[in-house]
């Protein structure tokens, strides 16, 4: 019944969307961090430039920001990500570069609604002993802010598994690329479908319920 | 006591602590802080008093910067408040404020709490910090909770931690910012009776609050506001028994006898 899988190998190919799932949620969680970061500093161009970014990299669709690392940066500008020579390293990387760019403005808007949730007298106490702008961010501010908005990245990081995908409009070899070239070749279309179907839910399901449950033990109680 | 000579103004060391001279404030159309001229002496206990709205919280949360002055000047110790940054980040920890809403850090432990200032800002070894942390916490009577969060005390003890952490940076002067406002009835003593000590201990203390007992029995000055100004200023059993403005009279005959 499952034959139409042999010969390719659909585990390799989800476990290279599992690796750009992994390496730009971590650096979509530090940049969007340090937006956010940027967006509520007292330093009027800082504040600027987080919100220009934000407004403008979230309402691009994705598919053109990764289409334009290969086309634009890469063949254009001739940003290689230090991998001239081997495309599918070249690929992954831009692919990388594409997703945290984009994710990062979600992560960003949701970090800020969750220092939002922090009350101003903890960001005063923490000026009245003395902790500086990043002190009081960093040690009293985004501690709280991140435990509330738990639910909210497990959101922006299921997005971002699902949006891997795109990753395979400028060659990667991920999931979506495999099913695309195994709907070209193969009869069964629709189970191909589901295999891909049932991957993805299996990889994003859990983060979901885990992430979730997280959240509500990390809760801070006032 | 309460006047400052004019002799003492020229020892080196001033003996003025806090120094406010003609500060103004507005929050949009309001003039909250209207040519507030205010000199508060080493050790001296400063109560501010008047109704809400007077602009004595402002006032208080003027003196470390949490709120910015449109004009005037605020010296603390001989120096004049800086702007924002590093400057004003050690100016702050030499002033320690205590809030209407405690203010605890929610993630961190009681312990914690008192020493986070003491580490990252003080750059205290780990030891010692909670060696002196822990003396603090038992100083205001809270030592057996210090590994609780502050949502698991009642509001009196979160305001006796408060305190604490606020005295571990050693500062030179403590801002009260209407500490016992939040409390319910029963937990106010324990409060006070630990701001009492501290003012006995000789701190330098500026204390807003509907408080009348406590300006009686522990402050040198009361200072009288309303709508913005310093109405009144005199000594406690003189500011209560004889009042001189009528603005003060009308306050304390609102809030005495009933």
């Amino acid at each position: 019944m499952f034959d139409f899988l042999q010969g390719y190998d659909v585990l390799g190919a989800f476990w290279m969307t599992v690796k750009l799932t992994l390496l730009s949620a971590v650096g979509s969680l530090v940049w969007g961090t340090l937006l956010a970061a940027m967006r509520v500093s007292p330093v009027p161009l800082m504040r600027g430039f987080g919100t220009a970014y934000v407004n403008i990299v979230r309402n691009i669709p994705l598919t053109v920001i990764i289409v334009f690392t290969s086309l634009g940066l890469a063949d254009i500008f001739g940003v290689t990500m230090g991998a001239s020579d081997d495309f599918k390293a070249q690929g992954f990387r831009l692919a990388l570069l594409g997703l945290v760019a984009y994710h990062a403005a979600f992560v960003c808007e949701a970090v800020r609604s969750g220092i939002n949730t922090v009350p101003v007298g903890q960001a005063e106490a923490a000026r009245a002993i003395g902790l500086n702008f990043s002190q009081s961010l960093r040690l009293v501010v985004l501690p709280q802010a991140f435990r509330a908005v738990i639910a909210p990245l497990a959101n922006v990081l299921i997005a971002l598994t699902k949006n891997t995908t795109v990753a395979a409009a400028i060659g990667v070899a991920e999931a979506a690329s495999l099913m695309k070239q195994m709907i070209e070749n193969e009869a069964q279309t629709i189970a191909v479908g589901a295999v891909f179907a049932l991957g993805f839910v299996v990889l994003t399901l859990p983060t979901g319920l885990l992430l979730g449950r997280l959240g509500k033990r990390l809760a801070v109680k006032r | 006591m309460t006047e400052v000579s004019t002799a003492e103004k020229d020892v080196v060391r001033p003996s003025e602590l806090v120094v406010l001279k003609s500060v103004n404030k507005h929050f949009g159309a309001l003039h909250v802080l209207q040519d507030i001229d205010l000199t508060i002496a080493r050790g001296e206990v400063v109560v501010v008093i008047g109704p809400s709205g007077s602009g004595k919280s402002t006032l208080c949360r003027t003196i470390n910067r949490l709120e910015t002055i449109d004009s005037g000047t605020i010296a603390i110790d001989g120096s004049p408040l800086p702007q924002e940054g590093r400057a004003l980040a050690r100016l702050r920890a030499d002033v320690g404020m205590v809030f209407q809403s405690f203010n605890l850090f929610a993630h961190k432990t009681v312990l914690e709490n008192v020493m986070l200032g003491q580490l990252k800002v003080r750059k205290a070894d780990r030891r010692a910090a909670e060696e002196k942390a822990r003396s603090l916490l038992d100083r205001v009577g809270v030592g057996t909770q210090a590994d609780k969060y502050p949502a698991q005390l009642s509001g009196g003890q979160q305001q006796r931690v408060a305190i604490a952490r606020a005295l571990a940076m050693d500062p030179k002067v403590m801002l009260f910012d209407e500490p016992t406002s939040a409390l319910d009835p029963e937990m106010i003593n324990e409060v006070l009776e630990v701001m009492q000590q501290l003012a006995r201990d000789g701190m330098t203390m500026i204390v807003v609050t509907h408080e009348m007992g406590f300006a009686r029995s522990a402050a040198n000055r009361v200072v009288f506001m309303a709508d913005g100004r310093i109405v009144e200023e005199a000594a406690p059993d003189r500011f209560f028994s004889n009042p001189r403005s009528d603005r003060a009279k009308d306050f304390l005959s609102k809030i005495l006898h009933h």
